[in-house]
């Protein structure tokens, strides 16, 4: 085998479903807001050509044409719309049990998705969701490239010693964060085995500047001082049907993501689609630690016929 | 009792005594200075405080790796050194232990203040201490932090009671004595007074609730420190996830108990001429029984750290290296040697247990203990599973900050400010459990 094999489900077809699928359960959500017409106006906005009338969404799902110079966007206040946000935030998307592939050996350390990351939630230089590691995990063997996000955990330690509920699993399979909730006690950070979890020291990076922006919790922005974030899954666009931030952004195909409802993940770079299960039993895929019993949702496919070098040996930093 | 004396017999003696207790009440000797002291560190607590709240935690060393410092292990110590109070008044209380009694309302004096004051440790260690109410109005019961609230609240409402409940018959005496205090001094003793009469049904009744609440706060005290080793037990961190850590934790606290409260009998008995109710003898106990406090501790500490040193797991094996002897080892040998082991060995000793030199042994025990926690914090953290990668230097790395150092000292000056504010308005040796002991008439003390 030249590399870890992605098996193409039937041509271009599954992948078109795949994302059909993704843009419906979208909708869904965001009919399901309430207060939706800001909501709808501000995130799925769709102008008609002369720019007289726009679609929106009603609180009760229904699409409707409304003339634009009727349209104002509601006073509410910000407060209503984070609750929104917060409600289906915490909710999640029905029917989706998302999951992530990584091959290793795709990997050279572009590290492409840890600067599209950082640049979509706010994050500081030194502050990762997704950080890309050098293994090494004996003396003898081969040191390899490892991008690092949240697991997102079916039996997420960090959720369980949270004293507030400000971390939560949603049904999809998500483990988000509430920095409205979060006290800063910083438990999550020690229970997480994984080094997932990071902490606003300070005042986040630009804080002042989206100060205003109502509260996602979703995309966990504006990030809060004394707070506590960590990956998300790219919840947000996820909500809208694309996918997260680092897999899209990844030049090396380094990244697979889907629903493990439907079998299906995506590759970020190429597109192309495959069975998650094929691709997993195909390739040797596991999760890292699982021995921990944390049930980790992010596979890796590991680093075998690495398409480029390895690292140098100079770099690697072992534990110590 | 078999040395009763008559009633006349009997107020002579307890005038006697509560000439000598309550003495250090009306003396003010060095006590404006030492009063202006607190305050001052005091005040530059705050100031930190100040500037913690208002650049963010990121003002201490603390960082994504090592993310609990100084101040989680300043809480374990805290919460650790309050459980005293349950050791000499329940423990030893409740075996009828007869040379406590001088010593009881400094343990529980101890307990309260170390107990209030952990409370607010967790506090400074907060990121966002203006959300603290959520911990009541969102709180999630299966997270270990929850029991950790309650079982510390229960044990200083317990410890108040402990401390105020034995208060009354002196409260009376002192409401009898000190006519020349202030106004809101003498309201005090009055409302703490509780209509004391010194009729045999108070007795009975007080007695009674002394033994009640001595009952239960052996499972509180137990439960506090075990629920705060379960902050880390509960974690899947290597150096943190072991099975021993409550009892290991609760034989610990007791070290560091004992080693205050001698530390505490040498200051009063020099400072209030306390020296015939707290006499050598007292060292001499207190002494052994940190002794055996020390020995237990160092079984604990033998089956932590030996056992797994045997098998040098993958990352067990980085931590216990960095502990024996990497950057941490200066720190744990001083720790395990010079506050633990010789400590032990000295104490052995008879001449060793008198006051001066236990002591002074007690002080580096404390000092000890402080560092254990330390020890028990900070180096797991920088051993996870995953390399630590592509952080700066000062993520690795745990230098404490200066706005660090006094906010892990404030809380400690708020303990003595509380020793102090009641070692000022009442007798730190109980007047009526000592006339008591001494033969006096029960009815005479009011
Ligand atoms: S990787 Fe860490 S932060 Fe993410 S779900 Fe698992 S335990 Fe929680
Ligand atoms: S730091 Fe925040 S998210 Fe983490 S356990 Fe504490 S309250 Fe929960």
């Amino acid at each position: 085998m030249e590399e870890n094999n992605p098996i193409i489900e039937s041509g271009d077809e599954g992948r078109r479903n795949f994302l059909k699928k993704l843009g419906i359960f979208a909708g869904v959500g965001v009919a399901a807001a309430a207060g939706a017409v800001y909501v709808a106006s501000d995130y799925e906005e769709k102008k008609n050509p002369e720019g007289k009338k726009v679609r929106v969404l009603t609180a009760d799902g229904q699409l409707v044409e409304v003339p634009e110079s009727e349209l104002q966007k509601i006073e509410q206040e910000e407060l209503d719309i984070e609750d929104e946000l917060q409600r289906r935030g915490r909710e999640g998307i029905a029917g989706k049990s998302w999951v992530m592939v990584i091959d290793l050996a795709k990997c050279r350390n572009a590290r492409m998705c840890i600067a599209a990351c950082q640049a979509a939630h706010q994050l500081r230089p030194e502050q990762y969701h997704i950080n890309t590691l050098v293994m090494k995990d004996s003396e003898h063997s081969a040191p390899y490239y490892m991008p690092k996000p949240c697991y997102h955990c079916d039996n997420p330690p960090c959720v369980k010693v949270c004293p507030v509920n400000a971390t939560f699993k949603r049904q999809d399979g998500i483990v988000l964060i509430d920095n409205l909730r979060c006290i800063g006690c910083r438990f999550c950070v020690a229970a997480c085995p994984y080094s997932a979890r990071i902490f606003n020291w300070f005042e986040p990076r630009d804080s002042e500047k989206y100060k205003d922006q109502p509260y996602d919790v979703e995309l966990n922005v504006p990030q809060k001082k004394g707070t506590i974030s960590k990956c998300l899954f790219s919840a947000d666009r996820l909500r809208k049907g694309e996918l997260p931030y680092c897999v899209s952004s990844c030049p090396n195909g380094v990244y697979w993501f889907g629903d493990m409802n439907e079998d299906v993940v995506v590759n970020g770079t190429t597109k192309e689609a495959a069975r998650f299960s094929q691709l997993i039993k195909d390739n040797g895929g596991y999760t890292y630690l699982e021995e921990l019993g944390t049930k980790p949702r992010v596979y890796y496919l590991p680093p075998k016929n690495r398409i480029f070098p390895a690292p140098g040996e100079e770099q690697v930093s072992s534990h110590s | 009792m078999d040395n009763h004396l008559s009633l006349e017999e009997s107020r002579q003696k307890l005038t006697q005594i509560e000439n000598d207790l309550i003495r250090p009440l009306k003396s003010h000797n060095g006590f404006e200075m030492w009063v202006l002291f607190l305050l001052l560190l005091l005040i530059l607590g705050f100031y930190a405080y100040y500037l913690q709240l208002r650049d963010g935690l990121g003002v201490t060393a603390l960082r994504d790796y090592v993310q609990w410092g100084m101040y989680i292990s300043n809480f374990v110590f805290f919460v650790a050194t309050s459980l005293i109070g349950m050791l000499i008044t329940s423990v030893l209380g409740l075996l009828r232990i007869p040379w406590i009694t001088p010593l009881t309302r400094i343990a529980e004096t101890i307990a309260l203040a170390f107990a209030m004051f952990a409370g607010i440790v967790i506090i400074i260690d907060m990121g966002r201490p203006d959300r603290f109410p959520y911990l009541f109005l969102h709180g999630r019961l299966q997270s270990p932090i929850l029991w950790d609230v309650t079982v510390v609240t229960t044990y200083v409402i317990i410890s108040m009671l402990l401390l105020l409940i034995p208060m009354i018959p002196d409260a009376a005496i002192l409401r009898r004595r000190m006519t020349d205090a202030p106004k809101w001094q003498q309201a005090i003793y009055k409302f703490l007074s509780a209509n004391w009469i010194a009729v045999p049904e108070q007795y009975a009744l007080i007695k009674k609730s002394i033994r009640v609440l001595a009952i239960l706060i052996i499972p509180t005290a137990l439960a506090i420190h075990t629920v705060t080793s379960w902050l880390f037990a509960s974690t899947l961190r290597v150096g943190w996830d072991s099975t021993i850590f409550g009892p290991y934790f609760v034989s610990g606290a007791f070290v560091s108990g004992v080693a205050v409260v001698i530390i505490a009998m040498y200051f009063f008995r020099n400072n209030y001429k306390l020296h015939n109710y707290i006499t050598d003898a007292h060292f001499n106990r207190m002494g052994q029984l940190l002794v055996l406090m020390c020995f237990i501790y160092l079984y604990f500490n033998l089956n932590e750290y030996f056992v797994p040193a045997y098998k040098m797991r993958k990352a067990e094996g980085h931590h216990l290296e960095a502990l024996f002897t990497g950057n941490w080892a200066g720190i744990f040998w001083a720790t395990q040697l010079g506050g633990l082991l010789i400590p032990m060995l000295l104490l052995i000793f008879k001449p060793f247990r008198k006051p001066l030199p236990a002591f002074i042994i007690s002080v580096f025990v404390l000092v000890g203990a402080w560092f254990k926690r330390l020890l028990i914090v900070v180096p797991t953290q920088q051993h996870p599973y995953l390399p630590i990668q592509n952080v700066p230097e000062n993520f690795i790395t745990y230098k404490p900050t200066g706005v660090e150092i006094m906010l892990t000292i404030l809380p400690m000056v708020g303990v003595l400010i509380v020793i102090t504010i009641i070692a000022k308005l009442f007798p730190i040796v109980p007047i009526w459990e000592t006339a008591h002991e001494q033969g006096v008439d029960e009815s005479v003390i009011k």
